[in-house]
């Protein structure tokens, strides 16, 4: 995975939980443009840990002074979130992968219709620039629960097409009305919680919308869990997996090489091969099949974990 | 070394030619005595001196007459060159992966002045001067596919990306092993493989696809595939098939050395920075049986490769007729020596 080294040159509270960093060339040389909706990896040494969260890119896919990223504080999480807020300022270095994107903008749609809900948003902050570029019609949809919380509010432009719903203010999404009566062609892209996806997908399958126009954003961070311990086929050697740590965190952590690419369970990269399952994979990821993940014999360790006797991994 | 761009033809008289230095960097493309399909992706970052795979887009001999050759194919028939609507900024993203590569490793042959969105583009081979305004289609003579794959060797396919699959929408296909853009524009992945053989059973476009849909910009691939031609032709399109498909019975023990060609196509992958799509060319290298047996280890090795590969793909390829006397050809040239790794000459 190509990467590197940028310096922190500006870091903003958003919201009580969400802050913007910016990050650009120590030697001011231009990074690689992007398109809407592409994240970047970062990477995090914390102590003795070596973190790597994805996070979507927030500033103009076009302009290569700089990249930007808005991060949510995950005070329950794994720990990569709460290192940006408390520990990384202005001037640091941090390692940053090339800008990679798996929920790009169908290019061929008529219009873009774009729901977000919460930290969701910020995929579409770069594809908003995108579109304006491109000059093609869109319409914003973003959810959040309160308006102290609704960090996307200081990212988005002041335009007729944005249309911000804040359920504490009683002014909730109706979705029906979002998809009702968008020209033929409208593609719609969703970010956010699982249960806004599925609401989307259910809403328009009931008015009739082909499946292709449907686009979401399936990124996660890896769940937490119970600890579990898995042993390697070939060296026979055993690896534990802490509760706030993924599968791919401890395999790389005893110096285990996996391929990995969005350590979301959205890119098929780290696919691994199961030779044995004694017990309950607990499947996380947007990549293996049905049938895949009942048959138990894959799992992606960035976001999959284990319950059981005994996983031997093909490793 | 300043290149010494041929004056040579692809189809009548084939005069088409490789120099001795040509053909010292000819890309051989078996690294072993036997041959299957397998997902032969290795990062395209450089490689040896002189060699095809230095550069990131190749500028050889033959340049200036293949352009020539596309013009005429194109004249004939304008539907080589097809961009879907949506794809236009996936031409503009290839026109700028192109001009900039070519004019920072052929400083001589090729430069880029741009102040913005104000590009100034000179071509020193082909004596080509524009100025024109970037993501402004309207300031090119065509499209920005076409513009610039006009000017440069090699068919080129661009992909978009979506729904976890990559699609064949747009394309400047004039020197094809026997396949049709025109027929495949709007495929997938999956669709425009499924008359190769073998391959998906064994998983290997199953692989490749989940290796290119996470392709990251700067970070190119490349592999090497190959198959037989009768004479220097690039077009060999299923189109044209009246035209070369004949060819193959002009193979007899005395022509085959001059006549027979190995093809090989140096095919790259790029990820486009604004368009998210994914750049293809397939880079076409043709070599006369009788010049590669001159490097001994090539003419052991590609005897026992193409006897010994099996049927399905020889009848693929479409050399199946002329395997008999393309072998017996090659034997005497092989002389049971053991043959060193790697795909140079020793
Ligand atoms: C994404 C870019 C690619 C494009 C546009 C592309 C296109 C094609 C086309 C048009 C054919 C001819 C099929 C026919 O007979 O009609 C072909 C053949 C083939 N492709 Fe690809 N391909 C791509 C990438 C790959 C990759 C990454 C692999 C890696 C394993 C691969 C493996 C093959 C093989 C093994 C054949 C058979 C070739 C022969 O035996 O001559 N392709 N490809
Ligand atoms: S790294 Fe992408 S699915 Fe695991």
């Amino acid at each position: 995975m190509s990467a590197q080294m940028l310096r922190v040159t500006a870091r903003e509270a958003l919201s009580p939980l969400v802050t913007r960093f910016r990050f650009e060339h120590p030697e001011g040389a231009a990074l690689p443009l992007f398109s809407g909706g592409a994240h970047v990896v970062v990477e995090m040494p914390d102590g003795d840990v070596l973190r790597r969260n994805a996070y979507s890119l927030i500033s103009d896919p076009l302009d290569g002074s700089g990249y930007e990223i808005a991060v949510r504080r995950e005070d329950g999480g794994r720990g990569g979130s709460v290192f940006l807020h408390r520990q990384v300022v202005v001037g640091d270095l941090l390692r940053i992968s090339a800008p990679l994107n798996l929920f790009a903008l169908d290019l061929r749609a008529k219009k873009h219709v774009m729901i977000a809900g919460g930290i969701g948003i910020t995929p579409f902050v770069a594809q908003l620039k995108q579109l304006a570029r491109l000059q093609m019609p869109f319409e914003l949809h973003y959810a959040a629960r309160s308006r102290a919380e609704a960090a996307g509010l200081a990212l988005l432009p002041d335009l007729p097409q944005i249309h911000v719903h804040i359920s504490d203010e009683g002014n909730r999404m109706d979705l029906g009305a979002v998809l009702g009566g968008q020209p033929l062609g409208t593609h719609v892209y969703t970010c956010g919680p699982e249960g806004l996806i599925d609401a989307v997908a259910e809403t328009a399958a009931r008015l009739g919308w082909p499946r292709g126009a449907l686009h979401s954003e399936v990124f996660m961070a890896p769940p937490p869990g119970t600890p579990f311990t898995v042993t390697l086929a070939r060296s026979g050697r055993t690896v534990t997996v802490g509760a706030h740590q993924s599968l791919l965190e401890a395999l790389e952590a005893a110096q285990v090489p996996v391929d990995w690419s969005c350590r979301g369970g959205a890119c098929g990269r780290c696919e691994t091969g199961v030779s044995a399952c004694h017990g309950q994979l607990e499947h996380h990821d947007h990549w293996l099949s049905d049938d895949e993940k009942s048959s138990q014999t894959k799992i992606m360790p960035c976001v999959s974990r284990f319950r059981g006797d005994t996983l031997i991994l093909d490793l | 070394m300043t290149l010494q761009f041929h004056d040579e033809t692809f189809r009548d008289d084939y005069t088409f030619h490789n120099s001795p230095e040509g053909i010292r960097r000819f890309p051989f493309p078996f690294d072993q005595d036997s041959y299957m399909y397998s997902v032969n992706l290795e990062p395209h970052a450089g490689g040896r001196a002189g060699s095809p795979f230095e550069k990131r887009f190749d500028v050889d001999e033959h340049y200036v007459a293949e352009m020539r050759d596309r013009e005429i194919t194109l004249r004939d028939d304008p539907l080589r060159c097809q961009s879907l609507p949506h794809m236009e900024l996936a031409g503009w993203d290839f026109l700028e992966l192109v001009m900039v590569s070519k004019s920072e490793d052929y400083p001589d042959l090729f430069e880029l002045h741009r102040d913005g969105d104000r590009w100034h583009w000179i071509n020193r081979p082909l004596g080509i001067e524009q100025r024109f305004t970037f993501l402004d289609a309207t300031t090119l003579p065509c499209g920005p596919l076409e513009y610039i794959t006009r000017q440069t060797q090699g068919d080129h396919a661009l992909l978009d990306q979506r729904e976890g699959n990559l699609w064949m929408d747009a394309g400047m296909i004039t020197s094809q092993a026997d396949w049709s853009l025109d027929f495949d524009i709007g495929m997938n992945f999956f669709e425009w493989h499924a008359p190769v053989p073998k391959a998906n059973e064994m998983g290997v476009f199953q692989r490749a696809l989940k290796f290119l849909l996470n392709l990251q910009q700067g970070a190119p691939t490349r592999r090497l595939n190959w198959t037989m031609t009768v004479n220097p032709r690039l077009d060999t399109s299923p189109e044209n098939y009246h035209k070369w498909g004949p060819e193959k019975r002009t193979i007899t023990p005395a022509t085959v050395g001059s006549k027979q060609y190995l093809r090989v196509e140096l095919q790259t992958l790029w990820r486009l920075p604004r368009s998210n799509a994914i750049a293809f060319p397939i880079r076409c290298y043709l070599c006369s049986l009788e010049d590669i047996v001159t490097v001994p280890k090539w003419g052991r090795r590609l005897h026992r490769v193409l006897r010994d590969l099996p049927d399905e793909l020889a009848e693929y390829k479409g050399f199946a007729v002329n395997r008999p006397v393309i072998v017996d050809y090659l034997e005497q040239f092989d002389d049971g020596a053991e043959t060193s790794p790697g795909i140079f000459p020793d």
